[in-house]
């Protein structure tokens, strides 16, 4: 195993009496990763994070977390882990102040007032310590979930829909403290979450399941640059383009056009041949633009496009 | 082990529904108090009323002993209601409260977290039980002071004064491994499920169940009372016998010992073995 490696999961089966919620699912998360963890809903993601967490126990397949076997090693493994899954509940008859502190004491953590506020004021809820969570939005109760996760200072951290709930400066806040916790302190992050947006912009690697099943796992950047790229082309004189196109080999990957902009479906190894006809054609090109968002990529991976 | 118990009475004695079973015991017992002190040699006279044609009475029987041991003959029966309110609460109030999560991911093991809840259930009773001595007795003997016991069960027995706080203290030692049954047995329904009205209603109902199936007088039931742990409850009644037929006071102790260890070891199984889901 890659001693940088934080966690390899091989084989994953959970069975549900008739349900199969995860299917022999293989996944690998590297030190310093911030692991996108991306699937539609009943794809069994949540199933994946309580096995990684140790709620549910597996039937088959198995778990090493920092090198370790989740089912012996579980006390000193989970000591290194901070989570969120799904809402973060709390003793709502409790202070947010006491709640962490009964939750670091339990994970035998620095629970002093100075260690408590910090991570209070980390998560911009130092005026409400006093405050019963009873009283909190589901968004106070989102950051007092994050600072219940990085009190005792993990070095994995798993988030599960943490941006759920909060308005845009505090998704915002939330997605730059990720990008601290993996640039800044080395934090190695798994990340779940329907905004994939958010997954695009903060993820280095990713993996998309479906029907409990890996349909693809890499770097983001690997994975939406391959396969078929959607191209924005933009011209000086789009009519004379089309006819030039319409010509030539290209006029199969041309998909639309509106305006000056031309639409192609193409491969990532085509975008220099089609930028050299265009120049050796005459064609002044203003801009030309891969693109292809997660969104595209996500819909096309679950919906067995590629 | 011990700030995972100190944790979990803090969260106990957090919730109100905690303080139900004091302030139920903290208005009755004094209300009884209340009671005879206002009628004062007329409730004597009352009490003792079959036995003035026999036995000429001195001294001061209507006594802190004697309605402390009134109070516990008749709010014992009752106690068990009290208790499963935070017994069935332990464990599904926690599935209910979606804090399950938060505490099996933390790096204590699930036995960890049961034990530390079964103590502290154990430590609950213990202080409810506790209270009850003082709202009966403390209270009995600052009001009425001290006498002789004049108990009666099969046969009518009088106790002196100096014979009888130990038995009141071995009484009330008894009445807590009674309730720890109780307790023990909601906190094992607690487990099976992720609402706190299904242990709470359904121990209830198993107490009731099992005091009907102990009074009524069928060959089968005869069978199966000796196994009730209902049947064996108010063992803590022997201590005000003479003598004491400690044969009997470790039977039923004995019990009761093991229905805990069933209830607790049940509890621990299905809570290890349990999904998280909620």
């Amino acid at each position: 195993m890659n001693s940088e490696q934080v966690i390899e999961v091989k084989g994953l089966t959970k069975q549900f009496k008739d349900v199969k919620a995860v299917n022999n699912l293989d996944l690998n998360v590297f030190k310093g990763d911030v692991f996108g963890f991306l699937g539609p809903n009943g794809a069994g993601k949540s199933t994946t994070i309580r096995m990684l967490l140790s709620l549910i126990k597996p039937t088959s397949g198995s778990i090493k977390i920092f090198g370790m076997p989740l089912e012996k090693k579980r006390r000193d493994i989970l000591r290194k882990i901070g989570a969120i899954v799904e809402k973060p509940d709390f003793y709502l008859y409790l202070s947010a102040y006491k709640n962490l502190e009964l939750l670091g004491k339990i994970s035998e953590t620095d629970t002093s007032r100075n260690r408590i506020m910090e991570m209070l004021e980390l998560v911009g809820l130092e005026k409400r310590y006093n405050s019963k969570v009873k009283t909190f939005s589901h968004g106070m109760k989102q950051r007092l979930g994050l600072a219940q996760a990085l009190l005792h200072d993990p070095d994995l951290i798993i988030l599960d829909e943490p941006t759920t709930g909060l308005d845009p400066q505090g998704m915002k806040e939330i997605r730059d403290l990720i990008l601290h916790l993996s640039r800044e302190k080395g934090k190695t992050v798994f990340l779940s979450s329907h905004i994939l947006s958010e997954v695009e912009i903060i993820a280095t690697r990713m993996i998309i399941i479906n029907k409990g099943t890996a349909r693809v796992e890499g770097t983001v950047n690997g994975l939406l640059n391959s396969g078929i790229l959607k191209v924005t082309v933009r011209v000086e004189d789009p009519a004379r383009t089309l006819s030039l196109l319409n010509a030539s080999r290209w006029a199969d990957s041309l998909e639309s056009h509106a305006n000056s902009d031309l639409f192609f479906n193409l491969k990532k190894e085509e975008i220099p041949a089609l930028n050299k006809f265009l120049v050796e054609s005459n064609v002044p090109v203003n801009a030309l633009i891969p693109m292809r968002s997660l969104e595209d990529y996500f819909l096309a991976i679950t919906e067995g496009k590629e | 082990m011990l700030s995972l118990i100190s944790i979990e009475l803090y969260k106990i004695f957090k919730k109100w529904r905690t303080y139900i079973g004091f302030i139920a015991i903290g208005l009755l017992a004094p209300l009884i108090h209340l009671s005879f002190y206002l009628a004062g040699e007329r409730s004597a006279t009352f009490a003792f009323r079959n036995l003035s044609d026999s036995f000429i009475f001195a001294g001061n029987l209507l006594n802190g002993y004697f309605i402390s041991n009134l109070i516990l003959q008749s709010l014992f029966v009752h106690i068990p209601f009290l208790v499963v309110l935070v017994g069935g609460d332990l464990l599904a109030g926690e599935a209910t409260g979606g804090t399950y999560r938060m505490l099996v991911t933390r790096p204590v093991s699930r036995f960890e977290i049961i034990t530390a809840k079964f103590i502290a259930a154990v430590i609950y009773t213990a202080l409810l039980i506790l209270w009850l001595a003082i709202m009966s007795l403390g209270l009995g003997l600052l009001i009425f002071g001290s006498g002789p016991l004049v108990a009666f069960k099969t046969k009518i027995i009088i106790f002196a004064a100096n014979d009888v706080l130990w038995r009141f203290m071995a009484a009330y030692a008894f009445a807590i491994l009674s309730m720890t049954v109780v307790i023990t047995l909601a906190f094992l329904f607690s487990s099976l499920v992720e609402n706190a009205i299904g242990p709470i209603v359904s121990t209830m109902a198993v107490i009731i169940i099992f005091f009907i199936i102990s009074v009524i007088d069928i060959d089968f039931f005869n069978t199966i009372r000796p196994y009730l742990f209902t049947n064996h409850i108010a063992g803590w009644s022997y201590f005000f016998e003479d003598p004491v037929d400690y044969s009997k006071v470790l039977k039923d102790a004995g019990v009761l010992a093991i229905h805990i260890a069933v209830f607790y070891g049940a509890a621990l199984y299905i809570f290890s073995k349990k999904d998280i889901l909620s």
